[in-house]
């Protein structure tokens, strides 16, 4: 026997053993190809509170209660969770999980977690400021206090990821990256160490990310069969539905509308689509008595509720679902979508668009001529985004309203437009899926009058403010009678539409392309969950 | 007697080499008359376009994705088709090659201005200053000419608010690919001028006392404008092209004023969903463009150098 041949065999045998002693994911390893329009933007789980980067996250940070595909309550971190008191929660967590370093996971990870989610760069403020305090009972349990009765806060949780103190305080990342960019240095913007089925391998942001399996996962029974997971986000529509159907990809997302049809013809491929819970929406600066970015000095036209309106009744919805989204949109009047608990029929219904009533309203306003003003715009963050905005200029433009279009990536949108810079815009394109699935979540976050200290309307970007909304809203969050409950949300969201608040939009179709052969599961929040994915 | 004066210059050009080199060249004709044809149409724009795709009042996303009139479902207003916003595509192509061309010839006479100004004083100068302004170029000859481009491009963008963008894009565009293009004129005028200043016409004319200003204006620079026309001729195709690509690259022009390169940018979002007429009209007039622009300036090339007649 040669020696490498006697090499060859001992690796052989080295690599069996460890095959065998991972069960059965290393036994058939796999490597997933994952695509998406933009980058997740970081990587630490406090820095920015949108779903594709929490989603992402997911793989490698966990809750303690998470959602299964059919965004049902899980239990992930906790095993059970009760609530004794109205305004007491209890966790039970697993006592068997480590983070990807070894480290326990224990009960004084899930009080820094929550800290940490509080500190000033974070964007997950509003979650952390469900609770007063978070008290540890032992080292496997928690108890949650908050200020008022919350029957849904495991729900509320459920992208409120938990880090290792230890290897937080080592890294000295103790507070959250600020999405602004003030601290992109912090440790976790670039490095993970989580409890998640995948270990972060790789961080190339924006060009290349991959993802390892973890070994001691606490979970042995997830479905997937993916060792490896490379993602690289891929900007350019066409490029990205390129990538797919060559084979070089085997999931994207999303898939630009109007390439559905393409993807059904295709041998190998298919398009993957469904009702999101996304509703998409525009937002009007109401806050500030001077718009930052309009041709109007010493006053702010948005102010004016006949202004909204001559917005609102400027832009025909249906056109743009028709034409842009290619049908595959749900109009919307609300800034609900479907999906979401609390949802009625009549939120399905836009504003009926008139723009001579527009012309007419402006002019009432004190702007015959209308005026300039700057549209803030994602180009790689929900499907077709930046055309939205461009066919929402043209319409605007047609009543008079001048808009200077600004469309860029995520990361600079993001970090112009949320809480971290000061609402830096005066129109902007969101898109927001409750992340609890439930209305009170969107009432809080989009529509509450803003207020520091309760961290409510922390996702007005616009400042959009009516006392009766605030008070509803807090109604809705201890409300336990489901009929009454949904009569209020409703009775909300009318007075937002009343008040012209916003200019809702659509509601955004889920539209993945997947390679056959590999199964995901396409949950309504847009999230891919790679628990679920299983590579053929 | 003017007159006598423009006829006798007329049949003078009439009997030159040039102009024969140009009448025996099919080719040539064609290019001259496509390249001629595109700028007359593109300058004549407001006038025979029928809309202004920078109106974004005149819009109507309705009109979104219409194919060419000769195909099923198209309309006679949109002879080309319209893009995802409902923007007529032969108005975009003559308004985007207007701004094409436009970004063309005005890097183009940057380039020639600021090549040939420094490569006559190189050449005449010598020393010290010769030293320094070919080190320059030599540097800058190490990089691609669209990396310069991109990275003034860039510069800029990060340096200058976003409300202020829009309105200097296109002087920022010029002079992007205008600073990316002096190094050939430079180097070509400073060998010329460098023979020319050994000259003995040169040289009389500075014994009789006249300045060097005069000198390099007067007596040299007339004398080194042949190659310079060939290689600003060769250079604008490179200019347009360059434009095109800076633009595809969505850092060019703003979307809101598109040339030729945004437009195929746009389209090429929807070539898989069989939309093809948004990208392939613009990509059409852009590849005869330039093809002529380039072939002219091959002619014009051949046709001035002495040892090819």
């Amino acid at each position: 026997m040669t020696l490498t041949s006697k090499l060859l065999r001992s690796a052989a045998a080295v690599a069996l053993a460890a095959a065998v002693g991972a069960g059965a994911v290393a036994a058939e390893a796999a490597t997933l190809r994952w695509s998406y329009q933009g980058d997740a933007t970081t990587m630490d789980p406090h820095g920015l509170n949108e779903t594709f980067t929490l989603g992402f996250q997911g793989n490698i940070y966990e809750p303690l209660v998470g959602y299964d595909k059919d965004l049902k309550l899980t239990p992930m971190l906790a095993e059970r969770w009760e609530n004794p008191e109205p305004n007491k929660w209890v966790f039970h967590l697993r006592k068997d999980v480590t983070f990807h370093n070894g480290n326990p996971f224990t009960a004084d990870d899930v009080i820094f977690s929550w800290q940490r989610s509080l500190t000033e760069g974070s964007d997950m403020k509003g979650y952390g400021a469900k609770a007063e305090a978070v008290n540890k009972i032992d080292d496997h349990t928690v108890e949650v206090v908050t200020k008022s009765p919350n029957p849904i806060l495991p729900r509320e949780w459920v992208f409120l990821y938990m880090m290792d103190k230890e290897w937080s305080e080592a890294n000295n990342t103790t507070e959250a990256t600020n999405v602004k960019g003030s601290n992109q240095g912090n440790h976790a913007n670039l490095h993970a160490n989580g409890t998640g089925p995948f270990m972060l391998a790789e961080r190339q942001p924006d060009v290349k990310t991959t993802l390892k399996r973890f070994a001691d996962y606490w979970d042995k029974g997830i479905a997937t069969n993916v060792t490896d997971v490379v993602f690289t986000p891929v900007t350019q529509p066409a490029t990205r539905v390129a990538a797919l159907l060559s084979g070089e990809m085997d999931v994207i997302q999303p898939v630009p509308v109007q390439d559905w049809d393409r993807l059904e013809k295709a041998p190998g491929v298919k398009p993957l689509t469904g009702a999101e819970a996304r509703s998409i929406f525009i937002g009007m600066d109401q806050d500030r008595d001077e718009l930052k970015y309009s041709s109007v000095k010493g006053k702010n036209p948005f102010k004016d509720a006949r202004v909204r309106e001559a917005v609102v009744r400027a832009v025909d919805v249906k056109a743009i679902d028709e034409k842009i989204m290619r049908g595959a949109a749900e109009p919307l009047g609300s800034l609900l979508a479907g999906p979401i608990n609390g949802f009625d029929a009549s939120f399905g219904t836009p504003y009926e668009p008139d723009p001579e009533k527009s012309k007419k309203l402006l002019a009432e306003a004190g702007y015959p001529n209308g005026f300039t003003v700057t549209l803030d715009c994602p180009n790689d963050r929900y499907v077709n985004d930046e055309k939205v905005c461009q066919a929402v200029a043209g319409m605007l433009a047609r009543v008079g309203i001048k808009v200077d279009l600004l469309a860029q990536t995520k990361g600079k949108y993001f970090g112009k437009v949320l809480a971290q810079a000061g609402y830096d815009t005066s129109m902007y394109l969101l898109g927001w899926t409750p992340s609890s699935i439930d209305a009170h979540n969107s009432l809080l976050n989009l529509a509450a009058c803003r207020n520091k200290d309760t961290q409510a309307g922390l996702f007005n970007l616009g400042g959009y403010c009516n006392p009766k909304v605030d008070e509803l809203t807090h109604k809705v969050g201890s409300e336990t009678d489901q009929a009454k409950r949904n009569a209020m949300i409703k009775e909300a969201f009318e007075i937002v539409r009343d008040d012209y608040g916003y200019l809702p939009l659509h509601a955004q179709p889920l539209s993945w392309g997947v390679r056959e052969g590999v199964e995901v599961v396409q949950r309504a929040d847009d999230v891919l969950d790679l628990r679920s994915a299983v590579v053929k | 007697m003017p007159d006598l004066r423009l006829s006798a210059r007329l049949r003078a050009a009439a009997d030159s080499d040039l102009w024969y080199s140009f009448r025996t060249s099919p080719v040539t004709i064609v290019s001259a008359l496509t390249t001629l044809v595109l700028v007359a149409a593109a300058l004549a724009a407001p006038v025979i376009a029928p809309h202004n795709p920078f109106d974004l009042a005149s819009l109507n996303i309705m009109n979104a994705g219409l194919p060419p009139v000769w195909d099923a479902g198209g309309e006679a207003a949109f002879p080309l088709g319209t893009d995802d916003q409902g923007r007529d595509v032969l108005s975009a192509i003559l308004y985007g090659a207007r701004i094409s061309l436009l970004v063309g010839f005005a890097s183009v006479v940057f380039s020639v201005v600021l090549g040939v100004g420094l490569g006559l004083v190189s050449g005449y100068v010598g020393g010290r200053v010769d030293a320094v302004i070919m080190r320059i170029a030599d540097v800058q000859l190490s990089f691609p000419a669209i990396l310069i481009a991109l990275l003034i491009d860039g510069v800029a963008r990060g340096l200058l608010p976003h409300d202020m963008h829009g309105e200097v894009a296109l002087y920022v565009l010029v002079f992007a690919i205008g600073i990316s293009g002096w190094v050939q004129y430079a180097r070509t005028v400073r060998g010329a001028a460098m023979v020319e200043s050994r000259k003995e016409y040169v040289q009389a004319a500075r014994i009789i006392g006249i300045g060097p200003m005069t000198i390099l204006w007067r007596h040299i620079l007339p004398n080194v404008m042949g190659p310079v026309l060939v290689i600003a001729t060769i250079h604008l195709a490179i200019a347009i092209i360059t434009e095109a690509t800076l633009s595809f690259l969505g850092v060019g022009v703003p979307p809101t004023t598109p040339s030729l390169g945004t437009l195929i940018r746009i389209g090429n979002d929807y070539l898989f969903s069989g939309e093809w007429w948004i990208t392939i009209f613009p990509g059409i007039v852009l590849v005869l463009l330039v093809l002529s622009v380039n072939l002219l300036g091959d002619w014009l090339r051949d046709a001035l150098n002495p040892k090819l007649r």
